[in-house]
């Protein structure tokens, strides 16, 4: 038998037949398009003259150089240069929280809740709609915690891999069972939100959101383009905090929207990544949807724990759809079990680490109250930082309005900044952000917010 | 004024809201979305959960347990937990932990040997356990072979045919298992390798086929490798059970090595579900020979499904694999004889088992670890026996996935 093999494996070898075909599998893969946020680490992980600065430092050199912080990821410019080669830590998003020195931040309550966890935990899968308890805490964040919708169980709800996850098995969903639809996504959005629904195949159309002029809402466009869309379209709502602009409507805005929506009978699908984080209390951050439910509306939400939560790399969220009218209540299973199917030929089940972080802390009154403080922590940092770099901006005389940094909410500020503006932030200054001019406010810190009001102003007192 | 102002906003409130009443009836927008079809294993599960008989067994769900029948979490998960307890950042696992499950995971499947590791001739990336590395695949393959098939053996696990279907990628079949004689139906097998066309994507189970426990040996694996070799097929290994069907790892990985001794390049999802008990956790690793290009593509699919995977389960596998001591701890553990028998009942008699005795299998005759005591105190094992030979009683016996199919 042995002979034989060696035999074949000669032929092919001699006769090159194998060898050309081998190494054909892939030949024509291209790498993959940069990922406009991700690509900003990289970029700054590259950066010689970052480097460069680190090493000078080694002997204690030059403070306000190591104070050169990747703004989009608030990262404090590490002390050591071996640190920072070896264990840097490489964020995936650019949207994650730090503390006042820059550092990530992990709950005082989702420690706690490990630590209960610990040793406890017997791994074993959970059901493909996640963990049970998760969902319904979640659902009462969103709806309320008295909603009549999950007393009746009118709710169709999964776990999900986080916010991601949660839209993309909405957009499966809404693949398979509105074939015909469309996606109405604003301009802009997260960059990621195109990637999910175009890989899920839903065409997307986009609709007006950002006014460049008035660093606010276009908010006559937005009305415009929802009446213009075809009746009974979907549509793609950040709930809060929108992303990346930093720019809400107002509730007398979303008054209207809703409205409108009614009119056209269009279907709304909230994003909701940043309850909480965004005024620091999460029913006022629930408002908008709050407005969709008492108007009757049928909604879908996609809610993530990734940042009012810390819990970014656990991939804990929760995908809900409301299917029934009073009438047809059992139906909220089938929508439950077909979400399920979906996930199914993608993961199977949904990971219980941080599912099970979320349930104890929110099943447990003390640990509950715990973390809604430590939310308005995060978000009040927030809002304290947006007004200390608008009044630096103010005090170095810069000609130009800045009253839209406290005028946005969120992790998020669109600065206004242009891309040959952020690229001279980048070369001049090594501050390191989106091109589209999006600043992570979480990455800002009492010790670096004038240095970034200098640079900002620098590059765009000429304007 | 003030109050001329809120007088207003009342009214218009009001009206507007009666306006949204009588309006058209909130639409129902999913009304016509039907009851999907139940997984064929989940829904074991489901049943069992629901009987309250105080005997009844679950033979569905491919979870090791214990003789006690109760799930295992493995010493030296519980000693990589204590390690990893605390741990700084929970935002995503650092490039250095990321690179290092790969490649330590890489390194089990091909030895550690293996010049292509060393010359960085692999692209890996984390997958959301062993359903995620197949889906990743199967979506990989759509987008640089579009018009390409995928073939199945009959049978497979039920996911595999989900998981392609959804990627779009349609599935074709080839002859696996042979029912009369409940081993390998290798002249079959080779048939349809054979018929298939040139440069055909095929799935295999390296080890511990699941669901049958049915493996070629090596001598057929070899067979198999020439004719891939012949036809140029791609072969795409799904490999669940690494170190659980022999409980060594190196032997159980022996057909992934005979297919790189030939040249082939292939492709491989691992998961450390059941190899490390991280059911739950969703970790595991998909190799695709070749190319920086390929990880950003993989990565790019994955962005747009759930943007990174998990970070628990990645901290926990990197720090077994990377720590010798751990790695050492983790080998011993895995003496565990393969989990699959295919016992080729019927699905009335698998109805039956469930009514009569309360013992929970998928219908098409899969038991997992028949090693349960049943009703009376027997073991479940007297009762397959029981039911489809003769009823007189059989000494218990320990049965693992391969050797029983070996031996009935």
């Amino acid at each position: 038998m042995a002979f034989r093999t060696g035999i074949s494996r000669r032929m092919m070898i001699r006769s090159g037949f194998g060898l050309r075909s081998m190494s054909s599998w892939w030949g024509s893969v291209e790498p993959a398009a940069k990922d406009p946020i991700l690509g900003v680490t990289e970029a700054f992980l590259a950066d010689p003259v970052l480097i460069k600065s680190m090493l000078e430092l080694r002997d204690g050199g030059f403070r306000l150089r190591q104070v050169v912080v990747l703004i989009s990821f608030g990262l404090k410019a590490m002390n050591k240069w071996t640190r920072l080669a070896n264990n840097f830590p490489f964020p995936h998003f650019s949207g994650a929280y730090r503390d006042d020195n820059g550092k990530p931040v992990v709950l005082e309550c989702v420690r706690e809740a490990e630590r209960r966890i610990a040793g406890k935990l017997n791994m074993e899968y959970l059901p493909m709609g996640g963990s049970v308890n998760m969902v319904e805490e979640t659902l009462k964040l969103a709806y309320g915690e008295n909603s009549e919708f999950i007393k009746d169980k009118r709710i169709a709800a999964v776990q999900a891999l986080s916010g991601t996850g949660a839209c993309r098995l909405f957009a499966d969903f809404q693949k398979r069972f509105r074939p015909d639809s469309q996606i109405y996504i604003p301009v802009p959005t997260w960059a990621n939100h195109h990637n999910i629904w175009r890989d899920a195949q839903v065409p997307q159309r986009t609709f007006h959101y950002y006014h460049p002029e008035t660093k606010g809402l276009d908010f006559a466009s937005l009305m415009d383009d929802v009446k213009n869309a075809p009746n009974g379209s979907f549509f793609l709502l950040h709930a809060c905090a929108h992303n990346p602009t930093g720019v809400d409507p107002s509730e007398e805005q979303w008054k209207e929207i809703s409205y409108q929506f009614k009119v056209k009978g269009h279907f709304a699908f909230f994003d909701m990544a940043y309850q909480g984080f965004a005024s620091g209390d999460p029913e006022r951050d629930a408002k908008s949807i709050k407005i969709f439910l008492e108007d009757g509306h049928l909604i879908g939400i996609a809610q993530s724990y990734a940042k009012n939560m810390g819990l970014y790399g656990q991939r804990v969220g929760c995908l809900s759809i409301q299917v029934c009218s009073v009438k047809m209540k059992s139906k909220q299973w089938l929508s439950r079990v077909s979400c399920s199917r979906l996930a199914r030929p993608m993961y199977s089940n949904p990971p219980v680490q941080g599912a099970l972080i979320v349930s104890t802390i929110l099943g447990d009154p003390e640990l509950k109250k715990l973390w809604l403080k430590e939310v308005k922590v995060m978000a009040d940092r927030i809002i304290g930082m947006r007004t200390a770099l608008r009044e630096n901006l103010e005090k170095l005389g810069s000609p130009l309005s800045w009253e839209h940094i406290t005028n946005q909410i969120g992790m998020f500020c669109y600065s206004g900044l242009t891309p040959e503006q952020v690229d001279r932030m980048t070369n001049e200054f090594h501050i390191y952000m989106t091109r589209n001019g999006r600043i992570s406010m979480a990455g800002i810190t009492t010790g670096n917010v004038s240095y970034l009001a200098n640079a900002i102003h620098e590059v765009s007192k000429s304007a | 004024m003030q109050r001329g102002r809120m007088m207003i906003k009342w009214a218009h409130d009001t009206v507007r809201r009666r306006f949204m009443s009588t309006s058209a009836a909130a639409i129902d927008w999913w009304n016509h979305v039907d009851h999907a079809p139940k997984d064929p294993i989940m829904s074991v599960t489901e049943a069992f959960l629901s009987d309250t008989s105080p005997n009844k067994i679950n033979l569905g769900v491919g979870a090791y347990r214990d003789d006690d029948g109760r799930p295992v979490v493995l010493q030296c998960v519980r000693d990589g937990e204590v390690k990893i307890a605390g741990t700084e950042f929970l935002e995503s696992v650092s490039a250095s932990v990321s690179s290092k499950l790969v490649e330590e995971s890489v390194k089990l499947i091909y030895g550690k040997d293996a010049d292509f590791i060393k010359e960085g001739r692999f692209a890996g990336v984390q997958a959301l356990s062993g359903t995620g590395a197949c889906r990743l695949f199967a979506e990989f393959q759509r987008r640089f072979y579009p018009q390409s098939k995928i073939y199945l053996p009959i049978p497979t696990w039920s996911n595999h045919h989900n998981i392609w279907r959804d990627a779009q990628v349609p599935g074709r079949t080839f002859h696996y298992y042979h029912p009369d004689s409940k081993g390998l139906h290798f002249a079959a097998l080779m048939d349809d390798i054979k018929n298939a066309p040139d440069r055909s994507f095929f799935l295999l189970h390296p080890c511990a086929h699941n669901p049958t426990g049915v493996d070629p040996t090596e001598e057929q694996w070899r067979e198999i490798s020439n004719l891939f070799k012949v036809k140029n097929h791609f072969p795409f290994f799904d490999m669940a059970y690494q170190g659980f069907a022999s409980g060594d790892l190196d032997k159980d990985a022996k057909a992934i090595r005979i297919f790189l001794e030939d040249g082939h390049l292939i492709g491989c999802a691992q998961s450390f579900a059941k190899n490390m008990g991280l059911y739950g956790h969703r970790c595991s690793c998909v190799d695709a020979k070749q190319a920086v290009a390929i990880k950003s593509q993989l990565q790019h699919i994955t962005r747009a499904m759930y943007s990174s995977p998990p970070v628990h389960g990645i901290l926990l596998v990197s720090t077994i694999l990377s720590d010798p001591h751990l790695k050492e701890l983790w080998k011993k553990e895995l003496k565990v004889v393969g989990m699959f028998c295919f016992s080729g009942l019927s699905p009335d008699q698998v109805n039956r088992l469930v009514k009569e005795f309360h013992i929970y299998m998928t219908y098409d005759g899969r038991i997992r670890d028949v090693n349960r005591a049943g009703q009376g105190g027997l073991p479940v094992a007297v009762y397959v026996y029981e039911f489809i030979s003769h009823p007189c009683l059989i000494s218990r016996l320990r049965l693992g996935g391969i050797g029983m199919v070996n031996s009935c």
